[in-house]
């Protein structure tokens, strides 16, 4: 393909390839779709470990005596639960209340945060925090392209980090550490998009290697594989977790997006403040909806039909591993359908019955909060 | 089960073979290329079929893929294997895996069907 070349690739890339990864272009990155085969992947992390390149994900540091300031103005949820060591999953919202992007803001020290952005949005969002700065006494950096990251997944995963970072095993969801590993300052954070309990490490793309390398042989015991994008969906999905520019973007709010939980509309002002308060008391028109079906294979863009009448689009749909059915997600009207209300799904052509879910579709080890204590 | 080299192929990576009641399933490089197989929808028995014209679809867990009709004719049977099973299309393309059979219409139409080196070579051509 003449556009390979004009793609970008991590520091991983040639490990990737090492290992069998089958390259794909994703959003202008080559990452790896798929290794041994989504499936097995996926059951690897539910059951076991899996490990993924994820170094397309951004990263902007906030540091200064305004950085809370800046972070409290621009996310939806309330930073005071970033205490330091510690990381709050955001929306970073707009006047309209749409998201500029969904972020984690990890807490490095009072004064210093790192936030972790969506690949495509990194420039967008930095743009965005320096807009809002003015007159406040604060550091935005991109450094996206200083950093790369690997998510090691799965319920095995914090015996892997018995001996590697046992620090780490201390943490709570969404806590992290900052460590030096083979010589270098990174990061290792509790966190993930799979749904199951495990840890994201950052580091720069010269001790990358290794960091993966460690991984795979401190993963063998437990059977760890390297897993691709197609594998990275499926278990996001199954978890209800959002991707930005599918399920959400500049034109849908937190409230729509049925992530209330968010928003934090007691902690003072912020930006979209006041259409989200609208929002939480007169409700949204329309709603993410989560549907399950057994004749085929939902995917983003289907049609959904309610009583015959075209109720919404799919967003985000797949085939579920675990559940062994068709899942998908996507904005409704009416909102607020009940759990195993009729639906239709038009799948190439034919309509396939539905019924509305609950959102997570499946809850792994990072809905258990027992773990977490590290025992 | 027919072997690979007993097979005819179309462009579109479906295997035919011709002999007895007349099969039709997906190529091994075309299984290797969709990844899971997770649903497959069946034609009906007594269809109609189109050469080229899609009769069938395989979905992966990553994508949904056309099966187009090899030759034109009628469905005889269905593999309902397939339907509990679609790894089938995975562990075993020309046997267990196979989509369904067919009465062809046009003895004449499967000339233009590749057999294994114009496959192998088209398959050389096509990676390039």
């Amino acid at each position: 393909m003449s556009t390979e070349t004009t793609l970008r690739r991590t520091a991983l890339n040639e490990t990737m390839r090492k290992y069998g990864g089958k390259m794909v272009d994703f959003h202008g990155w080559e990452l790896p779709i798929q290794f041994a085969g989504i499936l097995k992947e996926h059951e690897a992390v539910r059951a076991s470990a899996g490990i993924f390149d994820v170094s397309h994900m951004g990263q902007v540091f906030v540091t200064g005596a305004d950085a809370f300031k800046l972070l409290q103005l621009t996310n939806a949820n309330d930073l005071r639960k970033a205490t330091p060591g510690k990381g709050v999953y955001s929306h970073v919202t707009n006047e309209k209340a749409g998201l500029v992007d969904e972020i984690i803001a990890f807490c490095l020290a009072a004064d210093r945060y790192l936030v972790i952005v969506n690949a495509a949005t990194s420039t967008k969002d930095y743009e965005w925090f320096k807009a809002q700065s003015a007159r406040m006494l604060v550091k935005i950096e991109n450094r996206s392209e200083d950093f790369s990251m690997v998510a090691v997944q799965g319920p095995k995963v914090p015996l892997m980090f018995e001996q590697f970072a046992p620090e780490a095993l201390k943490l709570p969801r969404f806590g992290i550490v900052e460590k030096d590993l083979f010589g270098e300052h990174c990061y290792v954070s509790r966190t993930g998009y799979t749904g199951e309990d495990g840890f994201e490490v950052t580091a720069p793309h010269s001790v990358i290697d290794r960091v993966w390398e460690k991984m795979m042989e401190l993963g063998k015991p437990y059977g760890i594989v390297p897993c691709g994008l197609g594998a990275r969906d499926t278990l996001r999905l199954e978890s209800g977790y959002l991707l930005y520019g599918q399920d959400v973007d500049d034109e849908h709010t937190t409230y729509e997006a049925n992530y209330g939980w968010v928003v934090s509309l007691d902690k003072g002002d912020f930006i979209g403040r006041e259409v989200l308060a609208a929002q939480k008391q007169g409700g949204v028109g329309r709603k993410l909806t989560g549907l399950t079906l057994t004749g085929g294979v939902p995917r983003p863009g289907c049609k959904v039909f309610k009583d015959g009448a075209h109720a919404g689009d799919l967003a985000s749909a797949t085939y579920s591993p675990t559940l062994k059915k068709g899942i998908g997600v996507g904005y409704l009207v009416p909102p607020d359908l009940k759990p195993g209300t009729a639906l239709e799904v038009e799948i190439h052509g034919r309509r396939v019955k539905a019924e509305v879910s609950r959102v997570p579709f499946h809850k792994g080890t990072a809905f258990s909060k027992d773990l977490y204590t590290g025992k | 089960m027919p072997k690979p080299e007993e097979v005819k192929y179309a462009k579109t990576h479906e295997w035919f073979h011709p002999g007895g009641e007349a099969a039709v399933g997906i190529s091994d490089h075309a299984q290797h290329e969709m990844g899971d197989v997770v649903f497959v929808e069946l034609p009906k028995v007594g269809q109609k079929l189109e050469k080229e014209k899609p009769c069938a679809v395989v979905e992966s867990v990553k994508s949904a893929f056309d099966i187009y009709a090899p030759v034109s004719g009628e469905v005889t049977a269905v593999n309902e294997a397939v339907t509990s099973d679609p790894a089938l299309l995975n562990q075993s393309p020309l046997e267990n895996g196979w989509i369904f059979k067919m009465k062809p219409s046009d003895p004449g139409e499967a000339a233009s069907l590749m057999d294994w080196n114009a496959y192998q070579e088209f398959l050389k051509q096509a990676s390039h």
